[in-house]
């Protein structure tokens, strides 16, 4: 890829998920701010792209837009009173969060252009799923078992949370 | 040149505005919503360094994985213990859930 198109989609898919993300917050209305989560998934499934993971990007669409961003939107749809344009509210902690939040943002910026970065040497792997299988069942294999427990005990007790307890 | 410096800082914003959301947000729906925009900055780190300073790992990449699984955990318990409470309640405001205040 030339260098001046992969500036262009960088940017461009930065502007793209930061814009969507900023909907998410500050949205009156919550399903739009569902449907600007889901936008900037789908952005940040670009840049994976654009970091060479392509695995990784297909995941974070299968998974996040597919899976968790739908169910975000059963679950707006399931806890809201008929009427929709004021469903996103914000409280009063407006001025303390954006203080908070502009600390944050400071020291990480001071952080990342003060650092120098040891750039490695960019090494252009043909497959990286190839690499990522062998790593994940081999290095990993116990935590991938680990999480695969996760899952389930998410499954049962989601399932159980939701159905209630009493009734059987 | 894009560098490792760029990615950095688009998931600094993105993690910056899930964290606004977390504090300002009073649907737990939308709670919900800023955590997930916060693990994908998190996850945007994770594969920009296993890129730019590990190239030949993927250390990064399992990482980020893992990262998604719980995730997807998290939000299915998340939105289960929601549902309940909107039964119980018929709210889902954060401000009125405070019945296990001292």
């Amino acid at each position: 890829m030339g260098e001046l198109s992969y500036t262009a989609a960088f940017y461009g898919l930065a502007v793209i998920t930061l814009a969507a993300a900023s909907g998410v917050i500050f949205k009156r209305n919550l399903v739009h701010s569902a449907l600007c989560l889901a936008l900037t998934f789908m952005g940040v499934a670009g840049l994976y792209i654009l970091l060479e993971a392509d695995f990784l990007a297909a995941v974070q669409i299968l998974v996040y837009t597919g899976a968790i961003a739908v169910m975000l939107v059963i679950g707006v749809m399931l806890t809201q009173r008929p009427d929709m344009t004021q469903s996103n509210p914000g409280n009063n902690l407006m001025i303390p969060a954006a203080l908070v939040t502009g600390a944050l943002l400071a020291v990480a910026g001071w952080a990342i252009v003060g650092t120098r970065w040891e750039a490695a040497p960019a090494v252009v792997s043909e497959n990286s799923l190839a690499v990522i299988a062998k790593v994940l069942f081999r290095d990993y294999a116990v935590p991938f078992e680990a999480v695969a427990v996760l899952l389930l005990v998410a499954l049962i007790g989601a399932v159980t949370l939701a159905k209630g307890a009493d009734d059987k | 040149m894009i560098g490792l410096e760029h990615f950095l800082i688009v998931a600094a914003g993105l993690f910056g505005l899930g964290l606004y959301g977390l504090f300002t947000k009073r649907n737990t729906v939308a709670v919900l919503m800023s955590i997930e925009l916060m693990l994908n900055s998190v996850n945007l780190n994770l594969v920009a360094f296993s890129r730019f300073i590990v190239s030949d790992t993927f250390t990064g990449h399992v990482f980020a994985i893992f990262n998604i699984a719980v995730a997807a955990a998290e939000v299915a318990v998340g939105l289960a213990m929601i549902f309940s409470i909107y039964r119980d309640r018929k709210t889902v405001n954060v401000d009125e859930l405070d019945w296990m205040k001292w």
